[in-house]
């Protein structure tokens, strides 16, 4: 009995798999007479995009069409790359590890959850990679997890195998938040003012050093017993060694500079600043480290270290020479960061591709994976999203989304699975556990609702991560 | 002035004084030019009479003029047509290659009340405590000279409700323009509506919901129901305290009720002469909404809205019209199709239901209202419609079409001046008028973008 119900159980997942229903496999795609909008070489009017196994095989003027290829006819149509969202906590069952100030050894590729329908909405709203970050409680989060949105795919193929590692850091406000942890009636998490949190991030580094040091003498042979294996270390090591990137959180300008500074002291490269909403301020700074900055375009005020935020930031980050990423670090946001890129034209005046690699090419640098995706490129993944318009006017939609060539969301098919799903819907609450209370069925319970932060909340039970 | 004169005499030098003479004028014509180009930089900006001519105008009400002339006099549009007469000494607004818009109304959000959310407790007067609060009025807590004020009027938003949020009884939300050095100078309708948080069916507990427990279905509705009779009681108890201050009024010898703030606030509303704003969500409490206002003679307004559609029977039948709030917002339920909160508004249109869209926002984000709006046209709405939801409509919904939401002679002169679709996020606002006043189109994010702009 029970193996029937989790064959049951089994197939109907299998059913639902859009990766099925969608009956995409790594066929040929021809995209014929789109506007291609490259991210790098400009807008290409009347343009065909061959996909081929799964990567930009040619872009050009009439393209033919291999045997056996599905051709999408695009004319009148938009096609951009992906979009990447540089800070999201999509697919995650979990966002903090906030007991301790270091938490380095926790990963979020643990708890990725593949049946997220934020993966599909993202989809929807032309997003096809993400930076899956840990929360913003504590000085040190967890290491992060880069995916690519391969809904219907099983948990190994989400993130991408050739990024290269991250970790969390956080400053400001939410680290300060130091009561909200630990037992109740139990001590208070240490840091709880700026000048804590960035005694603990160089408290961490120290020992990090330390802990190299012993491996390095132990490798030379200078002491012969192996050091103890330390994970909350190990992570930071790497970060010293330039081989994983620093995702901070932080906001006013002063901390987020005073990390540059921790940095420079340590002989690292920052990754990027997140959120960033103050980083206008100290521009330059930023610019001469080669720190990238990932902002929200114009989302402002909803705490006091975002109320210096201005819709310019990206504008004046922009003409410093830094590379500026927009993120929407929310499930809702993520699905118009098209808009998000085009307010940056008219806050300051940021060219088209300029305002367009925000939310694609500049993201893949800041996360290392520019060379497989985040423009339209021959021999690039073929991460791509076909609007009905220009991707900046608001009156535009998705119309098909795939990554590494495979139809993920189309609207003609996802219109086709709305009608099913309604009368799937109808035929459930016809059934006797499905009538309303008070009208004779037998009624199950039913689950509840879930609604916009609610994790986040769950946890911490103040507010989001931003 | 007398100050100056001071000054002036007070510096002894000839040289000087012809120094700071020039300085006088350069200052002048330094203002005169900022005029013109819109950045006038008095915050409660210029009144005057303006001309805007050979502008595309946009009249909302009736058909697009490609060339044509508004006309700003007394706070009023005076006049409008392709052929306009412009009176004499009117300041002329070259409108060449630009748009006219009626200023877009904002009909739920709670700009003014609350400046920094999250940790700035100082700064947030939204919520009375308390579950009656009849006699909270917004008016005497909307801050006119918050940052968001101007940060929402420099992209075309001109007006907006602001409503209090705490308690079943929520308070009494406001209509203000977003001009004015006062509460009372921003009024357009000061005591507008009554807010009422609906009691909905919840399975998270709680007084609507929030709190984590999650507990049965059919426990909520029991939950429900108390809330409901607990609203209905402070109703009747409001109407027969009234009925009883009448009774006396008429007859002294009558017993005499002792005075009741919060019942003397709740008349105009009872009495069906202002409208009650509700706020609820889905197609249950829409429905209950629906019923609560048969019974009790009420007009009605549903704020947030999203399933509203699904009752359109219901809210047409007792005269109720939606803000809809749920543009960004995402589907309750996994299994809910990805873009029914954007379809929602097409949705209302067809089924002939009086609505508007709103930010639903506390502040910062009202400026948002265009996109929102645009997202709508494109998933189902018209672009006119779009346009409609954010300027005409909201008129509508809130009673005020006759003062507000068109571009038509006699309105309030409430008007944005762009240099392409105004619900496009890449369009500028290149002049923006509130009761016939320009005003300047800086903000708290102009003023500090001027001052890192060009750091090194």
């Amino acid at each position: 009995m029970r193996k029937a119900v989790v064959f049951l159980l089994m197939a109907s997942m299998l059913a639902i798999s859009p990766a099925l229903i969608l009956g995409q496999s790594r066929t040929d795609i021809l995209i014929k007479n789109a506007t291609v909008m490259t991210a790098v070489k400009g807008t290409l009017a009347n343009t065909d995009i061959l996909i081929s196994n799964g990567k930009i095989a040619k872009v050009g003027k009439n393209l033919a069409a291999p045997a056996g290829a599905q051709v999408i006819d695009a004319s009148g149509k938009y096609v951009t790359p992906g979009i990447i969202d540089c800070h999201s906590h999509s697919m995650l069952d979990a966002i903090n590890e906030g007991t301790y100030s270091v938490t380095s050894m926790t990963r979020t590729r643990d708890v990725l959850n593949v049946t997220d329908i934020a993966i599909y909405r993202a989809l929807a709203g032309g997003v096809t990679a993400a930076n899956l970050l840990h929360g913003s409680a504590n000085s040190i989060g967890g290491q992060n997890t880069v995916v690519k949105f391969k809904w219907g795919h099983p948990v190994e193929d989400f993130p991408i195998p050739d990024a290269p590692p991250g970790i969390k850091f956080a400053m400001g406000e939410n680290v300060k938040r130091s009561t909200s942890f630990g037992p109740p009636g139990g001590t208070v998490r240490y840091p709880r003012t700026r000048m804590g949190v960035i005694e603990t991030m160089r408290d961490a580094f120290l020992r990090a050093r330390d802990y190299k040091k012993s491996w390095d003498d132990y490798k030379a042979g200078k002491i012969k017993v192996q050091p103890r294996k330390d994970l909350e270390l190990e992570p930071l090591v790497e970060v010293l060694e330039g081989k994983r990137l620093i995702h901070a959180h932080g906001y006013r300008s002063d901390e987020h500079l005073n990390l540059l500074l921790l940095a420079d002291e340590f002989g690292f490269r920052v990754g990027t600043l997140q959120h960033g909403l103050e980083a206008y301020k100290i521009a330059p700074e930023i610019a001469k480290r080669g720190t990238g900055v990932s902002i929200f375009t114009d989302f402002w005020g909803y705490k006091l270290e975002a109320y210096d935020a201005i819709p310019y930031d990206a504008y004046i980050l922009w003409k410093n020479g830094v590379n500026v990423s927009i993120n929407s670090d929310d499930d809702e946001r993520m699905r118009r960061l098209n808009l998000d890129a085009a307010k940056v034209e008219k806050y300051g005046g940021v060219p088209e591709e300029e305002a367009l690699k925000m939310i694609t090419l500049n993201p893949a640098k800041q996360l290392g994976i520019d060379k497989r995706t985040g423009s339209i490129e021959v021999g690039k993944d073929a991460d791509l999203v076909i609007w009905n318009g220009h991707p900046f006017s608001v009156y535009s939609r998705v119309e098909t989304t795939m990554v590494e060539g495979e139809i993920l969301f189309d609207r003609a098919k996802d219109a086709k699975m709305q009608q099913d799903m309604a009368k799937e819907r109808e035929a459930l609450e016809k059934l006797d556990v499905n009538k309303a209370p008070g009208s004779g069925g037998t009624q199950p319970k039913i689950p509840s609702e879930r609604r916009r932060g609610d994790r986040d909340d769950a946890e911490f039970g103040d507010g989001g991560n931003q | 002035m007398e100050n100056g004169k001071l000054i002036f005499r007070n510096i002894r030098s000839r040289s000087a004084r012809i120094g700071l003479l020039l300085l006088t004028a350069c200052c002048l014509l330094l203002t005169a030019n900022a005029q013109n180009d819109g950045s006038e930089q008095n915050q409660n900006g210029r009144a005057g009479t303006f001309a805007i001519v050979g502008a595309r105008i946009v009249t909302v009400s009736g058909a697009t003029i490609e060339n044509g002339t508004v006309v700003i006099q007394n706070g009023k549009i005076a006049a409008v047509g392709a052929n306009a007469a412009i009176p004499a000494g009117a300041e002329k607004i070259d409108g060449k290659g630009l748009s006219v818009y009626p200023g877009m109304i904002d009909a739920a959000t709670n700009l003014g009340l609350l400046e920094i959310g999250q940790g700035v407790n100082a700064s947030v007067d939204i919520a009375e405590t308390g579950s009656m609060n009849a006699n909270a009025r917004a008016i005497k807590g909307i801050n006119p000279h918050s940052a968001h004020v101007e940060v929402t009027r420099v992209n075309g938003v001109t007006t907006v409700l602001s409503y209090p949020t705490g308690g079943v009884i929520a308070g009494q939300a406001a209509v203000i323009n977003l001009t004015g050095a006062t509460q009372d100078a921003m009024a357009v309708v000061p005591d507008f509506g009554l807010v009422i948080n609906f009691p909905r069916i919840s399975t998270f507990g709680g007084f609507g919901g929030g709190g984590r427990r999650t507990i049965e279905f059919s426990d909520a509705v029991k939950l429900r129901d108390k809330q409901l009779d607990e609203l209905k009681k402070l109703f009747t108890d409001a109407e027969n305290y009234l009925r009883a201050r009448d009774a006396y009024a008429k007859d002294n010898t009558l017993p005499y009720t002792a005075t009741d703030e919060r019942n003397d606030a709740m008349a105009p509303y009872i009495r069906g002469e202002r409208p009650v704003i509700f706020i609820a969500e889905r197609e249950r409490d829409i429905r209950g909404v629906a019923k609560f206002v048969a019974e009790h003679k009420l007009k009605g307004i549903i704020v947030g809205g999203m399933e509203a559609w699904k009752a359109a029977d219901e809210l047409k039948k007792n005269n109720i019209s939606v803000v809809y709030t749920n543009i960004y917002a995402l589907p309750v339920l996994d299994d809910n199709p990805y873009d029914e909160l954007f379809v929602a508004p097409s949705k209302m249109q067809a089924a002939g239901l009086k609505y508007c869209i709103s930010t639903g926002n506390d502040g910062a984000m009202v400026r948002d209202l265009p996109y929102q709006a645009g997202i709508a046209a494109g998933f189902g709405l018209s672009k006119e419609d779009a346009l409609k939801s954010v300027t005409l409509y909201p008129a509508e919904v809130l009673g005020l079409a006759d003062k507000m939401g068109s571009i038509d002679a006699g309105k309030i002169a409430n008007l944005v001046v762009t240099d392409g679709d105004m619900l496009e996020p890449r369009t500028n606002v290149k002049y923006v008028f509130i009761d016939g006043r320009m005003m300047p189109l800086t903000s708290r994010h102009t003023e500090l973008f001027d001052s890192f702009k060009d750091r090194k």
